[in-house]
């Protein structure tokens, strides 16, 4: 029991997310069609994508609220951008410098200014979120230029079978393994999270560390609400609105520690997945979909619990 | 090695420090002892240029210095501090290269972790120390002498000529502190000089060749431990004995 709890809570979050497949499986006719799998996991991709970057500010004992907010204001911009006639290049690199600008603004207020992140982001929520107002005057975008095609082909194309934003998050989460196990930076992260005041005796600049941190999890919830706005086809400024919720949720049920310190890349993607996956058996299971926040909201609570278990365990 | 020359500190208007004289020679273990706010730890933080005394003269190898973090380092000098200044949540030689990482070039480019070297350097290290500490054991899951080891290893790495050791066996057992000691005892006979603070007399009389009394700031005493006992220092500390 004791090695069991032990195990890695990426291990864990796996093992449920297949249990729970294989009883949906069984249960439910429609459940493993190849349709409905294409279904959650081009869902729980776009939300993976951004837990990465969660992931690595959780684990400096931060936390982002803001990245929500930071898609609806990237999805705005990249489609009012593009709907003026520019190429998606020029309209993605105006996303992602809205994107870059409140990372910068989110981290500096952090690292620099040492201010809590959790009221620095809280605002950084309400702030982008208003600027997405703003800047579309709550108009939905639909029109989206000469790039149309290509920005749907992008978000809503799949490749040998599976769903373009899958691919990359499958990219991505190993690039982000690969980064937490082989880079100076992620150990610093960890370190941070782990010892601040010892961090900064040892030499290792805290403040950059952290103010990275911020802006990689800012660009990854700007590079998943373009390829959001390619799979709708169109978008509001209500864009990603309480995602904050299911991304601060796949870290941490994947592992990460709120207390700073922990985190991998397989345990945010495998959070994002399990997420996803019982949002969509509520749905199959004929559950009102009124009930999805409960459940979600719960399982960060038995993620949490859990958590203290295996504190207490070891 | 070491030469302190009439240094003082205040803070504010607190005399920390009035005219120490120190001097430290290669390989020589001093113990500083005296009561709480006698002036140990800001003499040791000033050896570690965490603190620029108010007077006085600090010299290193007969050169006058001025002491910051950075160049204590360079000179060879590292602190350990009594909380050691760990994460928990790393592994010891995670610990140990913090700040000081080893990479290597994957195809020749990509800068990445040498974990195999670091693990290996670790493992020299505590071979060194006579730790049993296994380089990739978690702090959190260390005893309070293996956690002592992995802060003394840390300090090792550059190869240092002086280690400051601020309460090294403050709150660990009567067996780790054993350990500790030992510990100590292989540095100097590496030809390290340790500048030992500690409330525990039988440490500094186990270990020390010499040991130094502040009292109010000011020194008390200093003299070869074989010369003096536990009695005479308890009294210099206490302020019953003058001086000697």
């Amino acid at each position: 029991m004791r090695s069991l709890l032990r195990a890695p809570q990426s291990l864990w979050v796996t093992l449920t997310v297949a249990a729970l497949a294989g009883v949906m499986s069984l249960v439910s006719e429609p459940f493993a069609s190849a349709d409905n799998i294409f279904n959650i996991s081009r869902n729980f991709a776009f939300i993976g994508l951004i837990a990465l970057g969660q992931t690595a500010v959780i684990a400096t004992g931060g936390i982002d609220l803001s990245v929500g907010s930071v898609m609806g204001l990237v999805g705005i911009v990249t489609g009012l951008v593009l709907g003026s006639g520019q190429p998606l290049i020029v309209a993605a690199a105006a996303g992602l410098g809205c994107a870059l600008l409140c990372g910068l603004v989110n981290g500096s207020l952090v690292a620099y200014f040492r201010l809590s992140p959790f009221v620095v982001t809280l605002g950084m929520l309400s702030i982008a979120r208003s600027l997405a107002l703003v800047i579309s005057n709550n108009r939905m975008i639909h029109d989206f230029g000469p790039d149309e095609d290509l920005l749907l082909a992008l978000g809503g194309g799949r490749f040998l079978g599976v769903a373009n934003p899958v691919w990359l998050l499958v990219v991505a989460a190993l690039c982000a393994a690969a980064w937490f196990r082989y880079s100076r930076l992620a150990r610093h992260v960890l370190a941070v999270g782990g010892n601040e005041d010892s961090t900064r005796l040892a030499g290792v600049p805290v403040a950059r560390v952290k103010l990275t941190v911020y802006v990689l999890s800012s660009l990854l919830a700007g590079v998943s609400a373009i390829l959001m706005i390619g799979w709708l086809g169109a978008v509001t400024n209500a864009l990603g609105q309480n995602y904050e919720l299911r991304i601060i949720a796949s870290a941490v049920i994947g592992g990460a520690n709120l207390m700073g310190g922990e985190g991998g890349a397989f345990g945010a993607v495998a959070g994002a997945a399990l997420i996803e996956l019982i949002r969509n058996s509520l749905l199959l299971l004929g559950v009102d979909p009124y009930w999805q926040g409960a459940f979600i909201g719960g399982s960060i609570i038995v993620a949490m619990l859990v958590e203290r278990m295996r504190r207490a365990g070891r | 090695m070491l030469e302190l020359r009439s240094v003082g500190m205040r803070f504010g208007a607190v005399e920390a420090l009035q005219g120490v004289d120190l001097e430290l020679a290669p390989g020589e273990v001093v113990g500083l002892m005296g009561d709480n706010g006698a002036g140990k730890s800001t003499l040791l933080k000033i050896v570690a240029g965490n603190f620029a005394p108010a007077s006085g003269e600090i010299r290193w190898d007969g050169q006058p210095v001025e002491l910051r973090p950075l160049s204590a380092r360079e000179h060879g000098i590292e602190a350990v501090y009594q909380d050691l200044a760990l994460c928990d949540n790393l592994s010891a030689t995670a610990n140990v290269f913090l700040g000081r990482e080893v990479h290597r070039r994957l195809f020749g480019i990509l800068p990445v972790l040498d974990h195999a070297a670091m693990r290996k350097r670790s493992a020299e290290l505590f071979g060194e120390l006579g730790s049993d500490t296994r380089p990739d054991d978690l702090v959190r899951r260390m005893s309070g002498g293996q956690r002592q080891a992995t802060a003394l290893a840390r300090a090792r790495l550059s190869a240092p000529r002086l280690m400051l050791l601020d309460e090294p066996t403050a709150a660990i057992s009567v067996r780790q502190i054993a350990e500790v000691l030992e510990l100590i005892r292989s540095l100097r006979d590496q030809g390290v000089s340790v500048l030992l603070i500690s409330h525990r007399m039988s440490d500094v009389f186990a270990v020390a060749d010499r040991v130094v009394v502040l009292r109010r700031g000011r020194k008390v005493a200093d003299k070869a431990v074989a010369e003096s006992s536990p009695e005479e220092v308890t009294a210099l500390i206490t302020g019953a004995l003058e001086a000697a």
